[in-house]
């Protein structure tokens, strides 16, 4: 059932990080597809950034050679959506579906909010809303990080994807070394 | 000065503050009064813990029509994991499940 615009859903969730770093590099980490292939699922995310503009993330040939070895053969695509909003280097409100996974493509679209605020001390704070109905359930154990456990599992979610992301903006390197 | 870190071990170190945190993982996007109706407080008491959790950035507060919803943020535990506990230990993987235990059973 959808929520009226004006009211977040108990299933939403939300994810805030600072990172020392000005909101261009930030916008760019996010919305550049070199960029973005860097840091926490990786690959290639494409926008065109105007509203009703196309949203794609491309898997890189390691990942998707990754998929096939662990047994879940991914598609070219891996997540797509359309830009609702888009105000660089402020906030970006995409739709996003997940296509990896047979249940999260059967729930369908939901709503990503980034939103950069510049503290003006060199940091900015960092907030992803990612707004999900209660039809979007796998969705929402995925992008929670919950089916981490194990260390290999879905991955580490949103919380991970912005821990690493502030680690390779202010050291240059990921996670991952 | 107290570090980004020490306040989320802080705001983490006190069992009233853990059990908020646990409602907010079994349901988020709760009221104060939704909060407070779960905890042997007082409304000042229960504001009180959440602004320390709230500046540790362990909650979120947003405006959601008329009322403030609280979210749990994961991130800042995210964070320590990946930067802190990591780099100090070989058994990352029992570390995670560690922490995730005492955020679980407070």
């Amino acid at each position: 059932m959808m929520t009226p615009a004006s009211v977040l859903p108990d299933t939403t969730q939300i994810f805030q990080i600072y990172i020392k770093a000005g909101p261009k590099a930030i916008w760019e980490a996010i919305t550049d597809p070199a960029w973005t292939n860097r840091y926490g699922y990786t690959g290639y995310a494409h926008y065109d950034l105007r509203p009703g503009g196309s949203y794609r993330v491309v898997a890189n040939e390691e990942f998707k050679a990754a998929a096939d070895a662990a047994g879940f053969p991914c598609p070219e695509v891996i997540v797509d959506g359309e830009v609702i909003e888009s105000d660089p280097p402020r906030r970006l409100v995409t739709t996003w579906r997940m296509l990896m996974d047979p249940a999260c493509v059967t729930e369908g679209f939901t709503v990503v909010t980034h939103e950069i605020d510049d503290l003006g001390n060199g940091s900015c704070k960092l907030t992803l809303t990612h707004r999900l109905d209660s039809s979007h359930a796998t969705i929402g154990e995925l992008v929670s990080g919950r089916m981490d456990a194990g260390g290999e599992g879905g991955g580490g979610g949103h919380a991970w994807v912005l821990s690493d992301l502030k680690s390779l903006l202010e050291t240059g390197t990921g996670l991952g070394g | 000065m107290e570090t980004d870190d020490d306040k989320v071990f802080r705001a983490l170190a006190d069992p009233t503050r853990r059990f908020l945190l646990d409602l907010l993982f079994e349901r988020e996007g709760r009221n104060l009064t939704e909060l407070e109706e779960e905890v042997d407080m007082t409304r000042i008491g229960v504001m009180k813990h959440l602004r320390i959790l709230e500046d540790a950035g362990l909650i979120v507060a947003q405006r959601s029509g008329r009322s403030k919803l609280h979210f749990l943020n994961p991130v800042p535990i995210r964070v320590i994991h990946d930067r802190w506990i990591d780099k100090y230990t070989e058994h990352r993987t029992s570390a995670l499940v560690d922490l995730k235990n005492r955020l679980e059973n407070p």
